[in-house]
C-alpha cells in the first residue's frame, strides 16, 4: 500500500526491526518454570512462534511488572500443589472401597479446634507477602516521576485508529491497522505509521480518546492505560532497548476493536532528532502545499481523495462507498452526495454529535477539498463537483 | 415423623390444579422450582449456543462466521443469558424445592409473590432475546456491541435494541429482588421448632447471604442503567464529559453490582458442596460456625472491593492500593472454605458417585481459579493482564466450577429425590469426564494466550496466536456437546429409573431425606421438632 501516510511518516529502520518476529514473544526460561509445572510445556516449547507467558520486558516498569507477576505465579504454584496433594492424597487413602472408616472425632482434635485461627493466618501471611511486594513495586510503576524533563506523548483513541502526538516537537502520527493483503503475518499486529519513541529517556504518555473507551496496550512496555473521552490520565515508560514492540487496543470500543494495532518503535534518542525534524518537515511541505494559491484539476484531487479516503473514511463507510447500514450509512448514492456542497462539508468538518461521525476538521484544507471531491464523484456518483481548498476554508 | 400420613390427608382438600393451570397458578414451592429449573436449563443451552458460535469464530484467524458486531452482540448475550438467565434461575430453582424441605416448612413464605418472581423470567428473557434480534429487522438499529459491561459513551450509541436490553435487566433484577425477599422471610420465619439459625442447613445459610446481597446491588445496576437510558434518549449527560457527567461513574455503578454479583453466583453453589461432600464422605461438615462466619465475611468485604475491575482507569495510588489489599483479603475467608471442605473429606469414607466427582472437581479448579485472582489483584500485574484473555480464562474458572458445576452437582445429588428414580450413574459419569477435561481443553490455554497480548472480545487475532486458539474451540466442542449428555440423563431419570429410597444416599443428612421420594405434593404441613 503505497498510503499516504507511509510517504508521510517514513519509519525508521533499526536493526531488530527483522529479528523482532521470531525472538520478541518469549522467555521461556523464567516463564517456563512456574508454567512447566501446570503441565504445558512441553507442548509449547517446540514452537517458537507463539508466546506463553509476557514478552521480554523493554521497560524498567515492565520488568518490575514481569518479576512480580513471576513471583505470584510461583506463589499461587506452590498453594496449588499444596491443595492438589491434600486432596489425591484423601481421595486415594481415605474412600470407602480401601475399607476406610469415617473418623467421626476429626473435627474434634486439637487441629480441628483450632483450624479457624490457624488457616486464616497462614492465608495472611502469604497475603502479606504478596501485598507486600505488590505495593513497593507499585511505588515504583505507577505514578510519573516529577521534576525531570520528560517527553510528553499524548495518545488519543479514536474508532479505530490512534493518534500520537509529540506535545514539545508538534508532530502528529496517525496510526492505522493495514488490510491483510498488505501486512501479510503481521495483520492486525502492524501499522502504517509506527510511534516512534527513543530509548533511554523518561516518556510520559497522557491518554485521551476522541469517542468512545479504547485502552493503549503495549505489553513490553507494560502501559495499559483506559483511554476516556473527557479524561486525561498518565503512564510512563522508559525504554531500555531499540526495537519493534506491538500490542493491542485493548478496551472495547465497538466494530472494529480487533483492528486497533499499536506499533512502538524504539529508536536510540539521536535518530529519534532525526525522525523529529524529518516529519516537521514534511508537515510544513503538506501546509505548504495545501495553502498555495492554485485551482486543483479534478484528477489530482480524486487521487489524493482515494487515498485519504480508503485510509480515514473506510473503515465506516467502506472502500465500496456502501457502509455497513444501520451503523454506516452508504456514501454511494446517498442524497447528500447530491446536494448542497455546504452541507457536506459541514459534516465532514464538524462530525455529527452523539454519532460516530466525528469531525474531521483538524485535516487540512487541501485535503478536506480532496475527500469531499471523490465522494461526491466515486462510486458512480458522478456530480462532477470539484470542491477547491479555497471553498473549505470560507465553510470553515 | 410420618410425613407420609400427613401429605396423604392433605391431598384430599388441596388438589392439585390440572393442565397448564398448574403451572401459570403455580403457588407450590416444588413446582416452581421444576419451573425454575427447566427455564434455566433452557437459556444453558441457548447461551451455550452463542458461546459455541464464539468459539467457532476464533477457531482461526480472520473473520468467518459472523460480522463484528454480530459477534460482540453474541459475546453480549452470551454472558447475560447465562449468568441472568441459566445460573441465577437454576440456583432459585435449588432454593425453592430444597429451603422448605430442610426447614421443615410446608412451602415458601410467601407463595403468590413467589409465581410472580418466577413469571417474570419469561418476559424478561423475551426482552433480552428480543434485543439481540431486533436489529436484524429493517428499521431495527445496530446491535449491542459493548459487552456485557455496557460501558457508555458506546452502549450510548448502540440502537434501541439497547432500550430492549434496559429494560430486560429491570424485569430480571425485579425478580431476583422479589424471589429474595421471599427467600430471607422464609428463613427467618418459618424454621422448624428447634431449628436456630446456627444449627440452619448450609444451604439455607448461602441463600440467606445471597438474597442479602441481591436486595443490596441489583437496585444500584437497576440505577446505572436507568440513568443510561436517560443519557439516550432524555437529554441528560450523567456518563457523557461533554454536559459535566462523567463515564466511569457508570463503571462503578456497574462493578458495585457486580462484583458482589460473582458472590451471588458462587455462594448458592457452595452451600450444595456443603452438603455434596459432608455426604459422600460420611462424616459432618468440618467447622460448621467458621464456614457461616468466612461466608458472611466474604459477603462484607465483597461489597467493597469492585474497583478492582477497573483498575487502569486512572485511579489514585491511594485508592488502587486499597482496592488492592481488599481483594487479596477475601482469599482468607475464601481459603477458609476450601480448606474446610478438604477437611470434610480428609479421614471420612468416600465414594465418587457424580455428585461427589463434581464436589471435588471443584475445590482443585475453583482453587485455580481463585489464585490466578490473587494474581489479578495485584495492581501492577493487572495493568498487563487486564482486559485480555487472561481474564476471560480467570472468570471461567471460578464461574464454571464455583457456580455451574456446584449447580450440576446439586442437581445430581437432588434429582432422586425430585423424581424419585435413581438417575444412570454410569452416564453421569461420563457427563461428568467429558464435561470437566472439555472444560479445561477450553479454558486452559487462553491464559497463555493472553499473557502473550491476546486482548479479549476481539473477533479477529494474528497468526500468532492461532495454536491456543484453535486447542480452545476444539476444547470448547467436546466440552458444549456434553451438556447434551446432561439433557438425556435428566429426561432419562424423569422417565423412569431404578426407585429412590426416601434416603437416597448412604450418608445423606437432613429433613429432606425424610420425606419420600418424590415427595408429596405438600410437604412438613406439620412442621417437624428439631432436636
Ligand atoms: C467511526 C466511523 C466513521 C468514520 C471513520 C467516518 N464516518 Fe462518516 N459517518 C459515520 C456515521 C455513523 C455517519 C451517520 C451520522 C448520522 O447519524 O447522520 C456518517 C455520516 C457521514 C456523511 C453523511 C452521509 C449522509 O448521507 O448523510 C458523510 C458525508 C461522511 N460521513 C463523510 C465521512 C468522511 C469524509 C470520512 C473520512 C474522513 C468519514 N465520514 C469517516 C461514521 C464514520
Ligand atoms: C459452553 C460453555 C462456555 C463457553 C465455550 C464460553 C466461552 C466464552 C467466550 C469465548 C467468551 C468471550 C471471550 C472474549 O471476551 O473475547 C465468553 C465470555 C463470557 N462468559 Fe463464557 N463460555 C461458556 C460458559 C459460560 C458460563 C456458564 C458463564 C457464566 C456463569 C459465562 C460467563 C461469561 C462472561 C461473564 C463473559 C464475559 C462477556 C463479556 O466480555 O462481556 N460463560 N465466554
Ligand atoms: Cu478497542
Ligand atoms: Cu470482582
Amino acid at each position: 500500500m503505497i498510503d499516504h501516510h507511509i510517504k508521510y511518516q517514513q519509519s525508521c529502520p533499526t536493526p531488530a526491526d527483522s529479528s523482532e518476529a521470531s525472538t520478541g514473544y518469549l522467555s521461556k526460561g523464567i516463564g517456563g518454570l512456574a508454567l512447566s509445572i501446570s503441565g504445558l510445556l512441553a507442548a509449547s516449547s517446540v514452537h517458537a512462534e507463539y508466546g506463553i507467558n509476557f514478552p521480554e520486558p523493554a521497560a524498567g516498569v515492565a520488568r518490575e511488572i514481569y518479576n512480580i507477576h513471576m513471583l505470584t505465579m510461583q506463589i499461587t504454584t506452590v498453594l496449588l500443589i499444596i491443595v492438589f496433594a491434600f486432596v489425591f492424597y484423601s481421595i486415594y487413602f481415605h474412600r470407602k472401597s480401601r475399607g476406610f472408616e469415617a473418623d467421626q472425632n476429626f473435627h474434634k482434635s486439637w487441629f480441628g479446634q483450632w483450624s479457624w485461627v490457624i488457616v486464616p493466618v497462614m492465608v495472611l501471611g502469604v497475603d502479606l507477602t504478596i501485598a507486600g511486594k505488590a505495593d513497593a513495586v507499585l511505588k515504583k510503576v505507577w505514578e510519573v516521576p516529577k521534576d525531570e524533563k520528560l517527553l510528553d506523548v499524548k495518545v488519543t483513541g479514536h474508532q479505530w485508529w490512534w493518534e500520537y502526538d509529540y506535545i514539545d516537537s508538534g508532530v502528529k502520527v496517525e496510526s492505522r491497522y493495514i488490510p491483510e493483503e498488505e501486512s501479510g503475518d503481521l495483520y492486525l499486529r502492524e501499522v502504517d505509521n509506527r510511534l516512534v519513541l527513543p530509548t533511554h529517556t523518561k516518556i510520559r504518555f497522557l491518554h485521551t480518546s476522541a469517542d468512545v473507551l479504547h485502552a493503549f496496550w503495549v505489553p513490553e512496555l507494560a502501559v495499559k492505560k483506559d483511554a476516556i473521552p473527557g479524561y486525561i490520565t498518565e503512564t510512563w515508560a522508559e525504554l531500555d532497548r531499540e526495537g519493534v514492540f506491538r500490542g493491542q487496543c485493548a478496551e472495547l470500543c465497538g466494530t472494529w476493536h480487533s483492528r486497533m494495532p499499536i506499533v512502538v518503535e524504539a529508536v536510540s534518542p539521536e535518530r529519534f532528532a532525526a525522525w523529529t525534524e524529518e516529519q516537521k518537515a514534511l508537515k510544513l511541505a503538506a501546509l505548504a502545499e495545501a495553502s498555495v494559491d492554485k485551482q486543483w484539476s479534478m484528477d489530482e484531487l480524486m487521487e489524493r481523495g482515494k487515498t485519504l479516503y480508503d485510509s480515514k473514511c473506510a473503515a465506516c463507510h467502506q472502500i465500496t462507498g456502501l457502509g455497513l447500514p444501520p451503523a454506516f450509512p452508504a456514501l454511494k448514492g446517498s442524497p447528500m452526495m447530491a446536494g448542497p456542497i455546504a452541507d457536506h462539508l459541514d459534516i465532514v468538518i464538524n462530525g455529527k454529535p452523539g454519532t460516530a461521525m466525528q469531525a474531521w476538521g483538524t485535516l487540512n484544507d487541501l485535503e478536506i477539498a480532496a475527500l469531499v471531491t471523490y465522494e461526491r464523484n466515486a462510486w458512480d456518483n458522478n456530480t462532477g463537483d470539484v470542491v477547491q481548498p479555497a471553498d473549505v476554508k470560507q465553510a470553515r | 415423623m410420618s410425613t407420609t400420613t400427613l401429605s396423604h390427608d392433605e391431598a384430599h382438600h388441596h388438589d392439585a390444579p390440572k393442565g397448564w393451570r398448574r403451572w401459570l397458578f403455580s403457588t407450590n414451592h416444588k413446582d416452581i422450582g421444576t419451573l425454575y429449573l427447566l427455564f434455566a436449563l433452557t437459556m444453558l443451552f441457548l447461551g451455550g449456543a452463542s458461546a459455541m458460535l464464539i468459539r467457532m469464530e476464533l477457531f482461526m484467524p480472520g473473520i468467518q462466521l459472523v460480522d463484528p458486531d454480530l459477534y460482540n452482540n453474541l459475546v453480549t448475550n452470551h454472558a447475560l443469558i447465562m449468568i441472568f438467565g441459566a445460573v441465577m434461575p437454576a440456583a432459585a430453582g435449588l432454593a425453592n424445592w430444597m429451603i422448605p424441605m430442610m426447614i421443615g416448612a410446608p412451602d415458601m413464605a410467601l407463595p403468590r409473590m413467589n409465581n410472580l418472581s418466577f413469571w417474570i423470567l419469561p418476559a424478561a428473557a423475551t426482552m433480552l432475546i428480543l434485543s439481540f434480534v431486533v436489529p436484524f429487522f429493517p428499521g431495527g438499529g445496530t446491535q449491542i456491541n459493548t459487552g456485557w459491561t455496557l460501558y457508555p459513551p458506546l452502549s450510548v450509541q448502540v440502537g434501541m435494541s439497547m432500550d430492549f436490553l434496559i429494560f430486560a435487566i429491570h424485569l430480571l433484577g425485579i425478580s431476583s429482588v422479589l424471589a429474595s425477599i421471599n427467600i430471607i422471610v422464609t428463613l427467618l420465619n418459618m424454621r422448624a421448632p428447634g431449628m436456630a439459625l446456627m444449627k440452619m442447613p448450609m444451604f439455607c445459610w448461602t441463600w440467606l447471604v445471597t438474597a442479602f446481597l441481591l436486595i443490596l446491588v441489583v437496585p444500584v445496576l437497576a440505577g446505572g442503567v436507568t440513568m443510561l437510558l436517560f443519557d439516550r434518549h432524555f437529554g441528560t449527560s450523567f456518563f457523557d464529559a461533554a454536559g459535566g457527567g462523567d463515564p466511569v461513574l457508570f463503571q462503578h455503578l456497574f462493578w458495585f453490582f457486580g462484583h458482589p454479583e460473582v458472590y451471588i453466583l458462587l455462594l448458592p453453589s457452595i452451600g450444595v458442596l456443603s452438603h455434596v461432600i459432608p455426604a459422600f464422605s460420611r462424616k459432618p461438615l468440618f467447622g460448621y460456625n467458621s464456614m457461616v462466619g468466612s461466608m458472611l465475611a466474604v459477603a462484607t468485604i465483597g461489597m467493597v472491593v469492585w474497583a478492582h475491575h477497573q483498575y487502569t482507569i486512572g485511579m489514585s495510588m491511594g485508592a488502587v492500593t486499597y482496592f488492592m489489599i481488599g481483594t487479596i483479603i477475601i482469599s482468607i475467608p475464601v481459603g477458609l472454605m476450601i480448606f474446610n471442605f478438604i477437611a470434610t473429606m480428609w479421614r471420612g469414607s468416600m465414594t465418587f458417585e457424580t455428585p461427589m466427582l463434581f464436589a471435588i472437581a471443584i475445590v482443585l479448579m475453583f482453587t485455580f481459579g481463585g489464585l490466578s485472582g490473587v494474581m489479578l489483584a495485584v495492581v501492577p500485574a493487572d495493568m498487563q493482564y487486564h482486559d485480555s484473555m487472561f481474564v476471560v480464562a480467570h472468570f471461567h474458572y471460578v464461574l464454571m466450577p464455583g457456580a455451574v458445576f456446584g449447580l450440576f452437582a446439586g442437581v445430581f445429588y437432588w434429582l432422586p429425590k425430585w423424581t424419585g428414580h435413581m438417575y444412570d450413574e454410569r452416564l453421569g459419569k461420563i457427563f461428568f469426564w467429558t464435561n470437566v477435561i472439555g472444560f479445561n481443553i477450553t479454558f486452559f490455554p487462553q491464559h497463555f494466550l493472553g499473557l502473550a497480548g491476546m486482548p479479549r472480545r476481539i473477533i479477529d487475532y494474528n497468526v500468532m496466536f492461532t495454536e491456543f486458539n484453535v486447542i480452545s474451540s476444539v476444547g470448547a466442542i467436546i466440552f458444549g456437546l456434553s451438556h447434551l449428555l446432561l439433557l438425556y440423563i435428566v429426561i432419562k431419570t424423569i422417565r423412569g429409573g431404578k426407585k429412590a429410597e426416601s434416603r437416597s444416599w448412604e450418608g445423606a443428612k437432613g429433613l429432606e431425606w425424610e420425606l419420600d421420594s418424590p415427595p408429596a405434593f405438600h410437604t412438613w404441613t406439620v412442621a417437624p421438632q428439631v432436636k
